[in-house]
Parts: structure tokens; C-alpha cells; sequence
């Protein structure tokens, strides 16, 4: 018996009127300058570029544009900084200064928050619950390291490894500027920080913070521009650790420069995680996990949960249930607190998502995407599923980094063990399912970083995050995000 | 009289447990360094290397998921073997110009650091383990895991010590291996191949090649179903090519400049942390 | 199996429902939509009075009260409903005589539902037959944690054909349930035995309607519409007092259910202060001054 369709109708009456975040209480400089030896400085040439708000390509702010010999000058920085006083300083002294960072964030969150969705387009609502309460907490948690390091190397002396190099992405401006200052202040090194193009506010705000903080000049420098600032900073001979976030390409890229260096680095690199769902998991809250899972900011997510393995006996009904959530998704201005999916971080980006939607479909694929209306300005992209794909497909295999999900189904253990692992990647994993036994074996047989059972993109500063295979190398969060910042003697 | 004519050893490889001639039917001739006795040992080919990687993988799951106490036997089982041969040790070592004193200490030290890593098996993951105190209702714990099949070739100068010393950290780990022996001194690394096989070692777990590390070292750092390539050695030419070959398949390059292996650092949890990946699992608290 | 039977499991997690409702009560209801949302909330209402001490003067204040929520301020709705025990339904269909609203009589032995089906019968019929517009049970917990689903059902199929034309709410007591998979599984098991509602709590008990509680009761209502077709509606009762909190469900319910539930028809808020609450908060929408309970009038 074919029973009729019984269709919910979420375009109700009652509508939500808009809740716009104000941007009243926020300062940002103009210019933005560099920030080196504790100072904002125009750049040598005395360049800038704009940062613009993706939500409506309009101008923000000019931004200094560090080129090779301000790269020399805030390496300069900070091995000065380093030789003279942060190596020397007490570690308990160290520490001091890295909570009152913390502190300062919390005291600021509301601007940080406003500024972090104006410049990227994520939503108000995860800067404020997400990106800028977690950044404040990974500088508590690697704080209280810095007198403690004899605990967590037992039989070695951790030594600081010297001037680091960092270089972060997009996605969460601010979260990965604290994942990446966090451990190596705690550890002892001194920092030049190279926010990526289209980001670079919330981390200008906090070189603010950090000139309020007194931190000694040169112990933290953050520098802006595209590709050739980083290129210059990863070649720069005086840089003794490379911190990388970005694309497994670029990953790549930096693992051949550094050749020969003896620089030490950590890669933080892509990701096209499986999601797995049982028959016998919990469908509701999973069918949440995995809208969490791959539209969490936009989809802009090194971790998204890409591949979703549906159990084929439950499939239908798990699609059905995910298309009417998908429904009720709001698409639009990053600052009204109401909206879910915010803008797509830059042109390049949506043109590269459209791009695989646009595979997607030549090769066979049954899209689904969500009936949102799209502003007119801006880059914006509806929620966006794909059924009917194997992992034969390219939006299967590869990358999108955008709100697009892939969706196949299961029979067996074995053969969902088998493809989830069929990938070069190997970030993060989910599990859906309310038995305990099977989770502790898939959570063993999937090989990736990290594994999400039974939720998804959970983030904390003292869980470890990083990746197996061509998702990168090391660890940050934890004990083990101290590990790349020290020599074990 | 009537001299009795020795039976003399055939070098071969160990892959997958068995030991075969390189496919590729070269050789090298090897002498000691009284150019007295003559050895042919194989020259393996990067096809032998292939089949070596495809045997570790296969053997990659069975050996991770074993128990660590197993894994630990089975290691203490190396040492006891070893402890068994030590006659041939003897001669082999110093066939390769050891003196028989440091002969004899080098494979006492070998026995022992086998022992000492069969202790390790099933305690650094808990030394390396954490449960993370989360700010969110999920418990949340992190431990080491193999990262998989690791490439190497073995210290040049110590055959034996140097040879058990990269190995036992790897193996302990849950990884498979494909090692590459020392180049002038490859006679104990054979001979250690016989003592893995009447050991309970699975066949390949461990694999070892004999050749030229000048034609091997290409492919060992390239290959792509390789997951972490560990040089031993300070040629900065050599260096450049693990590293940079790594970057194929982002693979973990480890690098162990020549030193001395008896040194007291040279043995330790460290050593075996640097071919795990920490793997982090978080799951809700309710009801 | 047969078709249009799901074949995942009803558990349901804890934490995530929870990480759920969070999501959804973080919806910011402003302006417009706020002032939408008050007024459908105060439509919603079934004004209750459940206590041992209640007489008919009381019940009689609080009909009028029910019909002239505010009177200085016009175009307000009336409550939904009032909610009495047995003996006040004829004081309050009298004084409702007129008004439209309706009135919901607790049966069954409410609140603990410890008697005899007959006698629990016999109370139903004798509420209806007093002029009950709507009844609300209260199912037997003990029978339900000792596993005797059918025993339940049973139970719940024979009051709803008691009730004969009157609506039929059954009460779930979630606070005695403790769990959210038996809140799942009675609420299945009420709505596959006739139930036209399902509602949290009597109010007596600890824990009474919680948001993880009501979520979940949503998506069983929304399950059961999809394999039958049939629109069950939802009560939370107990604890909902705050005008927020209210327009949080109302939000919960918008995208869980969406347009049909937005209704008196298929959500009711069983409370005693809510009423007043946003009423206030409607004053001060519309006057953008703050407001004192002293001019809104308590019975």
C-alpha cells in the first residue's frame, strides 16, 4: 500500500522579523597596519588591500599588506623578543600574560563576535557561542601549561623551539589565531601570525589585546597578505617552526619548501569526513548531527561531515527527515541572530562550490537544496544535499568546503568501515548509533583524528584535533598541541 | 687430510614471512674486511620494496588490533630467540668488524632493548592517553594508534643495535614495516629476519630488504601507501629526498641523524610516539 | 514489516535533544513577530486551576477572567480553555456560557491516576456529560514502567471511547516517566490509542513540562502524522509561566511542526500565571514602557 505524502508546512504565518546585531560599540582601525614589535606599522612599500563583507561586498577596512621585507622585520621581531625576554621569562610569568589575553577576549566578546561575522560571513550566533568563547578558552587552557610543562613530557626537558611561523585560514579567524598563539606562547616561543587575505580583522583586534596586555614587543607579531607573505614567512631562514592550517595542497606545498630546513611544522590540512548512521541510532538527533556536520559555518569546515553513510533500510525516512529540517535552515545576513547559514567567506570560494554542485549534477547526481530565498549582494549558497552518488563521484572524493552534503548508503559494517576509509583524507569521523559496542569499533577501525560518535564538529581546547593521512600532521589542543612547540631534551 | 667443506648461508630477503631472492635476480657480493669471506647478498628492486608495502598492508589491521600484552609477548619471543642465537650474532658482527667485546655488548643491549620495549606494549598508551575534561557534557579521551605502514632503513654503522632499536618502537606500536638494512654491514639483519620468523611474528608485520639505499631510498620515501618514512642517517642529499618526497602523501618523515645506539636516550616511549597518531573520541553523557 | 513502518529505533539522546532545544530557544522573536507570537500564545492558553482548596467562587473568577483578560486593551483573545477538577465543570460551563472557550475537565484519578478503570470511566463520563469540552487523563506510570504497554493502551482506548465527543488529552506525567525514550514510547503509545492530545504533566509532579520533554513529544506527534496522517496536539502544562518561555515553544513548535500547530487547535500552554505575563509583555510592546504587575489584574 503507497500511503500519501504528508508534508509539513514551515512557511508559516508567523514569520521572524529581523534581529540585527548592532555594530554600534565596534572599532576598527583604518587602516588596519601591521603588527610588529608591538606596534601598528604601514608596510614598507606601504601597501594595502580591502577586506570586504561577503554579505554585501562592500568595504570594510584597508589592510597593510606585508611583503618580503616586513616579513624580515617581524621575524627580526621576534627573534629578539625571544632571545631577550620571552625565553627568559618565568614560566609562571609567561603564563600570567597569556590569561590576561583570555580575559581580555571574554571582556570583548560582543566586538569580537560582530567584527569575526562581519569580515567572514559566518552567522552572529556561532562567533558569539562558538568561535569567540572557545578562542578565549584556549588561552585559559594553554595559560595554565606554561609552569607545568615538566608534566606533560615525563623524562625529557621541553624546550621552547624558537620563532614560530603561523599561517590560518578562513573558517574561524579567530579560534585558529588562538589554537595557534595559545600552545606557543605557553611553550616558550615567540609568534609571527599571518591571518589568511579575506580575514584578517579579528586578529588585528586581538594584536590590540595584546598591546593592551603589555605583552613584551615582538613576543606576538601578526602580519597580513595573501599567498606571498605566507610563501615568504615559511622560506624565511630565521623561522625555526612552521604552524599551518589550509588546504592539503598548500599542506603539500610548505612540506617541500621547508626541505632541507630542519624546520619543525605541524599541518592542519582538508578533510572529507564520513558520517555513519545506524539503523539503531538515535534518527532525530542524528538527522541534527548531520545538518551540525555539514553546515556548521557554511560548510567551511576542514572536518565537515561530507559523506553521510546512510543505513539503506532507513534511508528513505532519514532523507525525508533531513530535507524537511533543511527546510527550516535560515539563510541570510550573518548579524541577524536568527539566521543559521550565514554568507559563503568569498567569491573564490562560492565559485568553487557552484563549481562541484555543477559536477555534481553532470555526473548523475539527485540534488536537493534547501527553498530559502538568496540576497541579492553578497555570496550566498542554499543548503545543498546529494543523493544517488557512490564514492566513484568527484563531489564524493574530494573537498568542496562549502554547505554541500553527499549522501550514499550502507549494508554492512564492513563495507562502511571500507569506504569511509576509501579517501586520502583522514581528519574526523562520525558514528550514529545507540549501541556501545559497535562504537568503540568503528570509532578504532575508522582512520582519522578525530571521532564524533553520536555528535558532531564538537570542539574543546583540551581535546586533541588533527588528522591522519593527507589531512595533515600533529596535533593542536590538549596535551598533545604542546608536543610541536617544544625540542624534547 | 680431509677437509670438511663448509655449508655456507644464503642471504635472502624476508617478505610476507617467507624468504625470498630479490625478483629481480641481482646480487651483491659482500666481504669482510679481510676480503676472506665472500657473501652474496640480494640487491632488492623497487619491485621487491612494492611487494614488501603490499604485505605490510595487509598485515597492518591484524597486527594493530592484537592485544598490546600480545604484542608485547610476542616481542619478548624476539629477545628470546635472539638470546638463542647469539653464537651466529657473534660471528656475523664480527665478520662485519666488530670487535668480539663489542660484539658481545652490542648484543646484550640488542636483548635488552627488545625487552624493554615488550614492556612498553601495553603501557604507552597509557602514558600517552588522556580523558579530557570537555566543557560540554561528552566524554571525551584521546589515545596513540599505529599510524600505519612505516618505510625505514636501518642505521648504517650498528647492524644490530641499530637495527633493533628502530624497529622495536615501531613494531610495538601496532605499525607494519619494510626496512632496509645496512648497506656494509647487512649479514645480522638476515639473520635477525630468521629469528622474527620462529618468533610468532606475523608474516609481513616485518619485512627486510638488502640493496643499495642509493636505489631504494627513492621509492621508499615516495610510495604512496606508505605512512611515515623514517631515515636513518646524515646524508643532507638523502635528507632532502625523505622530505620531500613525503610531501607526495603527506607522510610523517622522521629523521634519526647517525649516533651513537647504546646511548641511554637512544631507547624510550618518544621513540615509539613518533610513528603513532593521536586518535580523539567524544561521546554525549545522559541518560 | 509492513509499510510506512519506520525501522529506526525510538531512543532518543539526551544530550543532543538538549544541544537541540538550545539551538532552537536561541531564536531572537522580535518586534512584529513578537507581538504575533504573544497574542497566538495568550489564544493557546487553558487557564487552570487544579488545587484542593479551589471552590466555585474561585472557578467563577477566574471564567471571568478567562473572557476579559485585560480589558483596557482591546483585540486581546480569550484564553483557549479553562481547566478544572470534576466537580467545577458545571460552575465554569455556566460562567463560560457564551464566551467560545472551552472547558477541559482532569478525570482518571488526576493526578496520581491510582483507582479502578471503572470508577476512572465512570468520572469521564460523568465530566462529559457535565458539559467537558476537552478531558485530560493521566495515564497509569506505574503500569508503564512495569512494561505493561498493552495494559496502558488499553486504558487509554477506553477513556477516549468514554469521552465520546469530547476532546481527549492524555497526560503523560514525563516528570514520573523519567526518561526520554519512555517519553517517546508513551507518546506513541497514547497517540496509537486514540489520543487527540498529548500533554507533559498534571503539574503536581517534578519536573513538569521541560524543553527537551516537549521537543521530543513534538517529533513523535510529527512521526505519527507522517505514517497516519493524523495531527495529534501538544500541551505542555506545569512550569511554562514566563511569556519567554512560551514564545520559545511557540518557536520550537514553528519548526518541528510548522504552520498547522501554530493553532489553539493543536497546542495548548496549561498554566495559571502565564495569562498575565504576556499580557504584560504586550503592553509594554506596545507602549515600549516597561510594566508593574499591580495593574494586571490576578485571579
Amino acid at each position: 500500500m503507497k500511503t500519501e505524502v504528508k508534508t509539513l508546512d514551515f512557511n508559516t504565518d508567523w514569520e521572524y522579523s529581523p534581529a540585527l546585531e548592532s555594530t554600534d560599540h565596534i572599532h576598527i582601525q583604518e587602516p588596519t597596519d601591521l603588527f610588529i614589535s608591538g606596534e601598528f606599522i604601514p608596510g614598507v612599500r606601504g601597501k594595502y588591500f580591502e577586506t570586504i563583507n561577503p554579505a554585501n561586498e562592500e568595504k570594510i577596512a584597508n589592510v597593510a599588506e606585508a611583503e618580503k621585507a616586513d616579513v624580515d622585520l617581524a621575524v627580526k621581531a621576534a627573534r629578539k623578543a625571544y632571545d631577550n625576554v620571552w625565553s627568559k621569562m618565568k614560566p609562571t610569568e609567561r603564563g600570567k600574560y597569556i590569561f590576561r589575553i583570555a580575559r581580555l577576549i571574554q571582556e570583548r566578546a560582543r566586538e569580537f563576535a560582530v567584527i569575526e561575522s562581519l569580515d567572514g560571513g559566518k552567522p552572529i550566533r556561532e562567533s558569539r557561542d562558538v568561535d569567540v568563547p572557545l578562542s578565549a578558552a584556549h588561552f585559559f587552557y594553554y595559560a595554565g601549561w606554561a609552569d607545568k610543562l615538566e608534566y606533560a613530557f615525563p623524562g625529557r626537558d621541553a624546550h621552547p623551539v624558537g620563532v614560530a611561523g603561523q599561517i590560518i585560514p578562513w573558517n574561524f579567524p579567530l579560534l585558529m589565531a588562538a589554537w595557534k598563539i595559545a600552545p606557543a606562547l605557553a611553550t616558550g616561543n615567540t609568534i609571527v601570525l599571518k591571518p589568511a587575505e579575506t580575514t584578517p580583522l579579528t586578529a588585528m583586534k586581538l594584536a590590540e589585546i595584546i598591546q593592551e596586555c603589555d605583552l613584551p614587543p615582538g613576543v606576538v607579531n601578526i602580519i597580513n597578505g595573501g599567498g606571498n607573505t605566507g610563501q615568504a614567512l615559511v622560506e624565511h631562514a630565521d623561522v625555526d617552526k612552521i604552524a599551518f592550517t589550509g588546504s592539503t595542497e598548500v599542506g603539500k606545498f610548505i612540506m617541500k619548501t621547508v626541505v632541507g630546513t630542519g624546520k619543525k611544522y605541524t599541518l592542519e590540512l582538508g578533510g572529507k569526513a564520513a558520517n555513519i548512521l545506524f539503523d539503531d541510532a538515535p534518527v532525530d538527533q542524528a538527522v541534527e548531527g548531520i545538518v551540525n556536520g555539514i553546515f556548521f559555518n557554511q560548510g567551511h569546515v576542514c572536518c565537515a561531515g561530507s559523506r553521510l553513510f546512510v543505513q539503506e533500510n532507513i534511508a528513505e525516512n532519514v532523507i525525508s527527515k533531513l530535507k524537511e529540517r533543511m527546510e527550516t535552515l535560515i539563510v541570510g545576513d550573518p548579524l541577524d541572530k536568527n539566521t543559521d547559514i550565514g554568507a559563503i567567506n568569498s567569491k573564490i570560494q562560492l565559485d568553487k562550490i557552484k563549481m562541484y554542485v555543477d559536477i555534481g549534477q553532470k555526473e548523475g547526481g539527485s540534488i536537493f537544496q534547501s527553498p530559502c530565498s538568496l540576497p541579492k549582494m553578497g555570496y550566498w549558497h542554499a543548503p545543498t544535499l546529494f543523493t544517488d552518488v557512490s564514492q566513484s563521484h568527484r563531489i564524493v572524493q574530494e573537498e568542496i568546503f562549502g554547505p554541500v552534503l553527499a549522501i550514499q548508503t550502507f549494508r554492512t559494517v564492513d563495507e562502511v568501515i571500507m569506504k569511509a576509509n576509501n579517501t586520502p583524507y583522514g581528519l574526523s569521523g562520525g558514528v550514529w548509533t545507540d549501541k556501545g559496542s559497535k562504537i568503540f569499533s568503528l570509532s578504532k577501525k575508522i582512520r582519522a583524528g578525530v571521532i564524533w560518535a553520536n555528535t558532531f564538529n564538537k570542539f574543546d581546547p583540551s581535546a586533541p584535533f588533527g588528522g591522519y593521512k593527507e589531512s595533515g600532521l600533529g596535533r593542536e589542543g590538549g596535551v598533545e598541541g604542546l608536543m610541536p612547540y617544544v625540542n624534547l631534551v | 687430510m680431509n677437509k670438511r667443506i663448509n655449508i655456507q648461508k644464503t642471504y635472502k630477503l624476508y617478505i610476507d614471512g617467507k624468504f625470498p631472492r630479490t625478483e629481480s635476480a641481482r646480487y651483491i657480493k659482500w666481504q669482510d674486511s679481510k676480503e676472506t669471506t665472500l657473501v652474496n647478498v640480494c640487491r632488492s628492486s623497487r619491485k621487491d620494496f612494492r611487494n614488501a608495502v603490499v604485505a605490510a598492508r595487509n598485515a597492518v589491521n591484524g597486527w594493530s588490533s592484537r592485544t598490546a600484552y600480545n604484542r608485547g609477548q610476542i616481542l619478548y619471543r624476539i629477545a628470546e630467540i635472539l638470546e638463542g642465537r647469539r653464537e651466529q650474532f657473534m660471528a656475523e658482527l664480527t665478520l662485519q668488524g666488530s670487535a668480539k667485546k663489542q660484539a658481545e655488548k652490542e648484543i646484550d643491549q640488542s636483548v635488552d632493548r627488545l625487552i624493554y620495549y615488550s614492556g612498553w606494549a601495553d603501557k604507552y598508551i597509557q602514558i600517552f592517553s588522556r580523558v579530557n575534561p570537555v566543557a560540554m557534557p561528552y566524554f571525551n579521551f584521546s589515545y596513540p594508534e599505529a599510524t600505519g605502514v612505516v618505510a625505514a632503513t636501518a642505521p648504517e654503522e650498528s647492524s644490530l643495535l641499530g637495527l633493533v632499536s628502530i624497529i622495536a618502537p615501531i613494531i610495538v606500536g601496532g605499525n607494519t614495516l619494510v626496512i632496509l638494512a645496512s648497506e656494509s654491514r647487512p649479514l645480522c639483519s638476515i639473520t635477525f629476519a630468521e629469528v622474527l620468523h620462529t618468533s610468532d611474528v606475523p608474516g609481513g608485520v616485518m619485512n627486510i630488504l638488502t640493496g643499495y639505499r642509493s636505489e631504494l631510498l627513492e621509492h621508499f620515501s615516495s610510495h604512496m601507501d606508505v605512512n611515515a618514512i623514517l631515515y636513518c642517517g646524515s646524508d643532507p642529499e638523502e635528507i632532502r629526498l625523505v622530505e620531500s618526497n613525503s610531501a607526495l602523501n603527506v607522510k610523517r618523515p622522521v629523521v634519526y641523524p647517525d649516533q651513537d645506539w647504546s646511548k641511554e636516550k637512544a631507547q624510550g616511549p618518544y621513540h615509539i610516539m613518533k610513528t603513532q597518531e593521536i586518535k580523539t573520541i567524544w561521546h554525549p553523557i545522559g541518560v | 514489516m509492513q509499510s510506512g513502518t519506520p525501522t529506526y529505533t525510538r531512543n532518543i539522546d539526551q544530550v543532543n535533544a538538549q544541544e537541540r532545544v538550545t539551538k532552537l530557544f536561541s531564536r531572537s522573536i522580535k518586534k512584529e513577530s513578537k507581538i504575533v507570537a504573544l497574542n497566538t500564545v495568550l489564544s493557546m492558553i487553558d487557564l487552570t486551576t487544579l488545587e484542593g482548596k479551589d471552590s466555585q467562587g474561585k472557578v467563577k473568577q477566574l471564567c471571568y477572567k478567562a473572557a476579559h483578560l485585560h480589558d483596557q486593551f482591546s483585540n486581546l483573545p480569550n484564553v483557549a480553555a479553562i481547566c478544572v477538577y470534576p466537580p467545577m465543570v458545571p460552575v465554569a460551563k455556566k460562567a463560560l456560557n457564551g464566551t467560545g472557550i472551552n472547558v477541559a475537565s482532569v478525570a482518571t484519578a488526576f493526578p496520581s491516576g491510582m483507582t479502578s478503570l471503572d470508577t476512572k470511566l465512570e468520572e469521564v463520563k460523568t465530566v462529559v456529560a457535565a458539559g467537558a469540552d476537552e478531558v485530560d487523563m493521566v495515564i497509569s506510570r506505574g503500569k508503564f514502567l512495569q512494561g505493561e504497554y498493552d495494559w496502558v493502551s488499553d486504558e487509554i482506548a477506553k477513556v477516549k471511547e468514554a469521552c465520546g465527543e469530547a476532546h481527549l488529552k492524555v497526560i503523560l506525567e514525563s516528570g514520573e516517566l523519567v526518561t526520554l525514550d519512555n517519553v517517546r514510547l508513551a507518546s506513541d503509545l497514547a497517540m496509537a490509542a486514540g489520543a487527540d492530545f498529548i500533554k507533559t504533566s498534571t503539574g503536581k509532579v517534578s519536573p513538569a513540562a521541560t524543553p527537551s520533554v516537549v521537543l521530543i513529544m513534538l517529533e513523535a506527534i510529527r512521526d505519527f502524522y507522517k505514517q497516519t496522517g493524523k495531527k495529534i496536539g501538544m500541551k505542555p502544562a506545569g512550569g511554562v509561566s514566563k511569556a519567554k518561555l512560551a514564545v520559545q515553544y511557540l518557536v520550537m513548535v514553528r519548526e518541528t511542526l510548522g504552520q498547522d500547530w501554530l493553532s489553539p487547535d493543536l497546542f495548548r500552554f496549561g498554566a495559571s500565571s502565564l495569562a498575565n505575563d504576556v499580557i504584560m509583555q504586550i503592553v509594554k510592546q506596545s507602549t515600549g514602557v516597561y510594566q508593574s504587575t499591580n495593574y494586571f489584574s490576578i485571579d
